[in-house]
């Protein structure tokens, strides 16, 4: 009988493993077929473009110049740059000679007075263009040729996509397997009843008696229980210390947070921005450097970078199967970009700032009571903690939570353990050397530097 | 063995048939209770809406809501700029450099801003000139604040818009321009060189332009006598740090005399350095703060101080004057005329009387005696009030002659004393329109209220002295629809200028001169270059030339001696004065203010009548304590010509001359208060012609009147370890053992220093900070600016008058001030030690709680004194309160639990203990209680809670952000970044905070003085806090 769900397992197993198969198979077979596509295109344009114009070389020099105000097919800050070229060519009559001129020089362009160029300036709210004098012609043709490649189709949602069924399939199995045991077991309680039942039949056919009364005719165990008042004294005591044991630990928790992760008015993911784009921390939370607040960045910090960011392209591999499942795809992150540009008022057609604001009101997660001073300042440059020791591996949270319980022993025991960082701080360096020669240590934890009083948190 | 004794309850019980004692013992309820009444009625019980069941479940989801309530957090949202300024760090606090010229009080100081609002104001140390804030300045932040202020423009009460009064001013300001009528500006003292400039261009443009400067406490008399001197309308400058001897007829010199800001000068004086300390000798009427920290102190009647002035300039002047004064003052005179005569150049002599023959005899004395402390050559514009002109403007007003009345920081409904002729000369004038904060008397009474801004809110600049100037700048965006005064008035004359654009251009052009407009902007104050170069020699050559002049002008001055020798005396003479708390009364609306104890006489939300023992005595006046410890006190009814005031409550006063009273301005308003800020008399209604004295007499009505006063026991019985005192004959000639001795008590029978005792072991504190505090005697005056700064800083609550009453004022930081006894102090000492035996101490003490009747006086502030070893840390059960190693005592709100075992074992009562929650409660309705109050709070510190003891921290939240700088900065702390909000608030250096570790520090220097001293040093507690040792520079004792 033990046997059968062994037996489930390993079909389960199997199965997986099918499933598996085909779920990594499909991606290869797709990830082969993208590359290919994306050389035929380039070969197709390639006839169009300057001999020896490489678009691949273009595309990194793309990203690495221009794709912080221009897109392909977007205006941002500056102009859409697909088919530059051509378009310039076929509605302003302008040759690539221009092109090279306005790249390498565009105040001069401005100044010179030239038509489009000074067009162009006012168009685009008389942001001048960054200069690219080092930029050779040949790097301009290559950049040309890149511009002019239709875009590759899209491939990580095909990817995507074949994801999603195939995650799926273990979903539905797994309930499979589950309704099935469900079933046996039930029909393994009707075939014991049918069979108990077959063998009392035989048994009064045998003419076989069946003691029924010997169990009655012993006290029932609870009786017997209730009765030896020994035993009820001890049960009571053990029920009521753990009564006790578990009403103590209960209030305890009480007004601990830990694990805290209410939804936010905007699905920030602080594993994209710090974990995937690996974003310094005190890039947006600057105020923990000086202030005792880390401070919730204000939008115009976001802007900085949305301002060219505006869709969630996802990481090189694609959502994960786990992301997937969430609901996290690419056009999610991108709509939550949106919900930004709707509260800071960001015009994404013009470009510009509509100045119609809607603040976020966003959920506090670390929530210190008002009686307790805390100073963000003092542990992130003085004691130059990194912020992961309080708040976690903020880099692998989808949705932040609160890591640590904040409780005042949790801060305590840092402070007994924890070293004063002394190194090139003039501060220090004679109270550190009087008191650590007073207590005979070497180096002092912040606790015997007086971290422990009640009045340094309290007031 | 039982007892079967019965007790018999009533002597009917004896009858054994008694009905009434049968029903009784049958009945337990001797009455039936209605029972049935109300059950039995069914209709009553189906009327009722809630069932039997209905009430069990509501108190079954109550409690389960509230317990489930306790155990989930509340969410809370944090919302973040959506393009956070540049320079706001939220947690980092923003300092500004502004002025308040409020027309009453007028200072260079800057702001502390949070999060971008205004929470605190501090000293301006770049300034030169009035850079020290007073108790009112440092509580106007509050005032920014006020929920009663006027949210927009009204009309006749009903709200409008601006679009509104501007069309009607204008409409009324085009037909002024071809017109005989008067357009006028009432408005108060700006001492502003653009408001100047713009009043300039109304005259320009408006033929019947009339600006009167109007100040609701007058310094008329001394303006015209200085102006028909010097030809300026101003107030001569005095450096009472250069003075070796001040002799003041009623000049309340440490509080508002002539636009105040001289204390700070005063205090340098009185610092005995290397044996030298200037001499003060008063003459006045009330016990006012500066009679209180005089070395001599006269009382007189203002006539007899007129007389006296007139009598002293004879003898300095070695011309026979006349006075019918008594031989007494007359002795005194003479010996001060020979101080005056020795101290030559050093010897000051000021006068606080309405009086232009007084003003000028004081000027002309001045001049005499060619005072180093006397500039007439930089004077000051901190006053500008015509009375003359005010009252011509009455009658024109009545007369129809005005147009136009346009009114900017003035109450006249209120503050005149002949308001009535206003108000009916208001009711003739085409157009009224009046700038105010408030709703007021005045605003009621005029057809526009135009809802003015805060001085927080506005631009603007002054010039307090001549040459040097101090900026406005806003702190904070206009809280609600208002505008200031001269933005408006540019709009009106068809500018569109913004003020801003006004004031800089007015700087531009005539005073910057080349120098940087941003960093006068940043320091908040700029001194004209030509000052710096010319001003001693100016001053030398100035001064010489006046002395020459002298003779000349003596000659006129014959008149004024005259008038002074004969001034007419009267059996009753009013003295009206300016409370250090309330000023002119046009922050009566801010509960710190009115829960600000008065320096002398300590009372709390009230203005009184002050009138001498003796005299009480002769009129059947009381001042009693009742049970709670409360203060009492007989009402009178005042009459001062046609007019009377009712029920004026009475204080005795020691100190005040007999046959005068006194009675402070600013209280009484009504109109636009809520209802516990309408407190005290209205004495503005008696201030006839702009004179503070007065003929009155009064009559005893029924009645006592309730005070809050915060110090009921008024003397020290002869305690000389509480405030130690000497002269300063005895603090050169003797040594600090006699002056300043160390009490000994007895111990193994031995009599040994207190301070060698000590039940307690001592920790090393030698390492790192510890912080002491230093409180000079000598440089405090009790002027309380510091009582103001410490709840700012650390949002202490108002608790309103009844709970003051109860003694359950809040105040971390008090000043105590006693009463000698005998003539002085030194006398109560002897005195006490001379008693023998029981019966006579007995009588001797009751006799030492009465206050002598020109008693010397002594302040001396009292905060934690944060002792090493302190009584309340060993009695806390569950060790809220706690030391550290910096030396502050530490107090743990949130482990407090309220048993109060610390306040009881305090030897120095300054812990305060939380009776309710002050903040969020229905009871209360101060600045703590309404969304727009809170934002005065400062957030590094807690607002405390119902049932946890509270007390000074030595301002922990600043010296742990001392430290953390220079932590950051990575650098050693210098003298002078330890601060207090007390120590930052004294102008007068008698609060001195730092480091004693620091072995260069200014405080590790005054702890070595021969003059420091522990309070109850005795008690063995080791205080962090140390005092100065108060020399008196006395001759006669």
């Amino acid at each position: 009988m033990k046997k059968v769900p062994y037996r489930n397992y390993i079909s389960n197993f199997f199965g997986l493993c099918i499933v598996a198969f085909l779920l990594f198979s499909t991606s290869l077979y797709s990830q082969d077929e993208a590359p290919a596509q994306e050389a035929e295109a380039t070969e197709a344009v390639a006839d169009d473009t300057a001999a020896g114009a490489d678009p691949a070389k273009g595309k990194q020099l793309f990203n690495q110049n221009c794709a912080a105000c221009h897109a392909l097919n977007r205006k941002m800050t500056g102009p859409a740059l697909a088919n530059v070229e051509t378009r310039l060519a076929e509605e302003e009559g302008l040759d690539k000679e221009w092109l090279y001129a306005w790249i390498k020089n565009p105040a001069g362009m401005i100044s010179s007075g030239d038509a489009y160029a000074v067009k162009i300036y006012n168009e685009y709210n008389q942001a001048q263009m960054t200069a690219f004098p080092t930029l050779s012609n040949q790097d301009i043709d290559d950049i040309l040729a890149y511009t002019a490649a239709p875009p590759p189709t899209p491939v990580a949602a095909a990817t995507g996509a074949a994801a999603d069924v195939a995650t799926a399939e273990p979903g539905i199995s797994n309930e499979i397997v589950l309704g099935a045991l469900v079933l046996i077991f039930g029909l393994l309680v009707m075939m014991l009843f049918l069979v108990n039942q077959t063998l009392r039949r035989i048994a009064q056919a045998n003419g076989v008696l069946i003691e029924k009364e010997k169990a009655a005719k012993g006290t029932p165990i609870w009786k017997a229980f209730a009765q030896n008042q020994f035993l009820v004294l001890v049960f009571s005591i053990f029920l009521l210390l753990s009564a006790a044991y578990f009403a103590y630990g209960w209030f305890m928790q009480i007004g601990v947070d830990q694990g805290y992760a209410p939804i936010q008015p905007i699905h920030y993911s602080h594993k994209i921005h710090a974990g995937d784009n690996k974003i310094e921390c005190k890039y947006c939370h600057s105020s923990a450097r000086v202030s005792k607040h880390s401070g919730i960045p204000s939008l115009n910090v976001c802007m900085n970078c949305h301002k060219s960011i505006y869709e969630y392209s996802g990481n090189p591999e694609g959502p994960s199967a786990e992301d997937l499942a969430n609901g996290y795809t690419n056009e999610f992150y991108t709509t939550e970009i949106k919900k930004l540009y709707k509260a800071v008022g960001w015009d994404e057609e013009n470009q510009q700032y509509t100045g119609e604001t809607q603040p976020v009101e966003w959920v506090r997660i670390h929530n210190l009571p008002d009686l307790a001073y805390f100073n963000h300042s003092q542990h992130v440059t003085v004691a130059g903690i990194e912020c992961q020791t309080c708040h976690g591996p903020v880099e692998e949270m989808e949705i932040m939570y609160q890591y640590a319980p904040l409780t005042m022993g949790w801060c305590i025991d840092c402070h007994r353990e924890t070293n004063v960082n002394i190194a090139d701080n003039e501060y220090y360096a004679e109270i550190h050397e009087k008191l650590s020669k007073k207590y005979g240590v070497e180096k002092l934890t912040a606790a015997q530097m007086g971290g422990l009083e009640c009045g340094k948190c309290h007031y | 063995m039982a007892s079967n004794k019965k007790y018999w309850k009533n002597e009917a019980e004896l009858n054994p048939n008694d009905s009434i004692v049968e029903t009784l013992r049958q009945n337990e309820f001797p009455e039936e209770i209605p029972v049935d009444e109300f059950l039995g009625d069914k209709n009553n019980l189906s009327d009722s809406s809630t069932s039997r069941r209905d009430f069990l479940k509501y108190v079954g989801f109550s409690t389960a809501a509230a317990s489930l309530a306790a155990c989930e957090g509340p969410v809370r949202r944090s919302i973040p700029y959506v393009v956070k300024p540049e320079q706001i760090i939220p947690g980092v606090a923003n300092y500004y450099a502004t002025t308040i010229a409020n027309g009453f009080d007028f200072a260079s100081v800057l702001i502390k801003t949070r999060e971008g609002r205004p929470i605190k104001l501090e000293n301006n140390k770049e300034a030169h000139v009035l850079g020290g804030a007073n108790a009112r300045v440092q509580a106007s932040v509050l005032s920014l604040y006020d929920s009663t202020r006027l949210q927009g423009p009204l009309f006749n009460g009903e709200p409008i818009d601006w679009d509104v009064l501007d069309a009607a001013v204008k409409a009324k300001l085009t037909t002024l321009e071809n017109s005989n009528q008067q357009l006028v500006f009432l408005t108060q003292t700006y001492a502003s060189p653009s408001t100047e400039r713009l009043m300039e261009e109304y005259k320009a443009a408006y033929p019947g332009f009339v600006h009167i400067a109007y100040d609701a406490i007058s310094e008329d008399a001394a303006l015209n006598a200085f102006e028909s001197k010097y030809g300026e309308r101003a107030l001569a400058n005095y450096h009472f740090d250069k003075a070796d001897l001040i002799v003041s007829f009623g000049a309340d010199i440490l509080a508002d005399w002539q636009g105040g800001g001289f204390d700070s000068g005063y205090s340098k004086g009185r610092v005995p350095v290397e044996g030298k300390m200037s001499r003060h000798v008063q003459l006045e009427a009330n016990l006012s703060l500066t009679g209180a920290n005089a070395d001599k102190r006269i009382p007189l009647k203002p006539s007899a101080q007129k007389k006296a002035l007139a009598s002293l300039y004879g003898m300095l002047n070695n011309s026979n004057v006349s006075t019918g004064l008594d031989e007494s003052t007359l002795q005194a005179l003479e010996s001060i005329a020979q101080e005056i005569k020795k101290a030559g150049g050093k010897a000051v002599v000021v006068s606080g009387l309405d009086d232009e023959d007084a003003q000028n005899v004081v000027l002309a004395i001045n001049e005499m005696l060619n005072s180093e402390a006397f500039d007439p050559t930089s004077p000051r514009f901190v006053r500008k009030g015509n009375n003359k002109a005010l009252a011509q403007l009455i009658t024109d007003m009545n007369s129809g002659k005005v147009g136009a009345l346009i009114m900017d920081g003035v109450n006249p409904v209120f503050t005149l004393p002949n308001s009535a002729e206003f108000v009916t000369g208001l009711e003739k004038v085409g157009l009224s329109v009046a700038f105010s904060t408030n709703w007021t008397e005045t605003t009621q009474a005029v057809q526009y209220t135009a809802s003015a801004n805060h001085y927080l809110e506005s631009w603007g600049d002054a010039e307090f002295q001549k040459g040097h100037f101090s900026l406005m700048q806003p702190t904070i965006k206009e809280l609600f629809d208002t505008r200031q005064f001269q933005h408006a008035a540019l709009l009106w004359l068809g500018s569109d200028k913004a003020y801003y654009d006004f004031v800089r251009e007015t700087w531009d052009t005539q005073i910057l001169n080349g120098a940087s407009w941003n960093q006068a902007l940043h320091d908040g104050v700029f001194r004209s270059a030509s000052l710096d170069e010319s001003a001693p020699a100016d001053q030398v050559v100035s001064n010489q030339e006046i002395a020459t002049e002298a003779g000349p002008s003596i000659a006129p001055l014959t008149n004024a001696i005259k008038n002074l020798a004969s001034a007419e005396e009267s059996e009753v003479e009013l003295t009206l004065y300016s409370k250090t708390g309330m000023g002119d009364g046009q922050q009566a609306g801010n509960p710190w203010l009115q829960e600000f104890p008065d320096p002398i006489t300590r009372v709390t939300w009230d203005n009184y009548l002050t009138v001498s023992k003796a005299d009480a005595n002769s009129w059947g006046l009381v001042n009693e304590n009742v049970a709670n410890g409360g203060l009492d006190g007989s009402y009178v009814n005042i009459t001062v010509g046609d007019t009377t005031l009712q029920n004026v409550p009475v204080i005795i006063q020691p100190g005040q001359a007999q046959g005068s009273i006194g009675l402070s301005l600013g209280y009484g308003r009504e109109v636009g208060m809520k209802s516990e800020m309408k407190t005290g008399i209205n004495a503005y209604s008696v201030y006839k012609n702009f004179q503070a004295n007065q003929n009155a007499s009064l009559e005893k009505v029924g009645g006592m009147h309730e005070f809050a006063c915060i110090q009921l026991h008024n003397t020290l019985m002869g305690r000389g370890d509480i405030i130690k005192e000497t002269t300063l004959e005895v603090f050169n000639t003797k040594d600090a053992a006699e002056w300043n001795s160390i009490v000994h008590v007895s111990l193994n029978h031995q009599e040994v220093p207190a301070t060698t005792v000590d039940l307690w072991d001592s920790f090393d504190r030698s390492i790192g900070h510890h912080f002491n505090m230093s409180i000079d005697l000598n440089a405090c005056t009790g002027c309380g600016a510091c009582v103001m700064a410490c709840n700012a800083e650390n949002n202490i609550p108002v608790v309103g008058k009844t709970e003051v009453r109860r003694s359950r004022d809040m105040h971390w930081l008090r000043i105590d001030r006693y009463y000698s006894s005998e003539d002085t102090f030194e006398q109560d000492n002897i005195k006490k030690d001379e008693f023998s035996g029981a019966f006579e101490s007995k009588t001797g003490f009751e006799q030492m709680e009465q206050a002598a009747t020109n008693p010397q006086v002594a302040f001396q502030p009292v905060m934690c004194q944060h002792c090493n070893h302190a009584p309340c840390e060993t009695v806390c059960p569950v060790a809220a309160t706690s030391h550290s190693r910096q030396g502050q005592n530490h107090m743990a709100y949130n482990r407090c639990v309220g048993t109060r075992y610390c306040a009881n074992n305090c030897p120095y009562k300054v812990r305060r203990f939380n009776w309710f929650l002050y903040n969020n409660n229905d009871e209360f309705d101060f600045h703590m209680n309404n969304d727009l109050g809170k934002m005065v709070l400062n957030p590094d510190v807690t607002v405390r809670s119902r049932g946890v003891i509270e007390k000074c921290s030595l301002c922990i939240q600043k010296t742990q952000k001392t430290i953390l700088d220079a932590k950051r900065d990575g650098r050693m702390i210098k003298d002078g970044e330890f601060q207090t909000a007390c120590s930052a608030a004294c102008n007068n250096g008698a609060i001195v905070f730092g480091d004693i570790n620091d072995g260069e520090s200014k405080v590790s220097e005054l702890k070595e003085s021969d003059r420091m001293y522990h309070l109850l040093e005795s008690v063995g507690t080791k205080p962090n806090v140390f005092y100065h040792v108060k020399v008196r520079n006395t001759n006669e004792a």
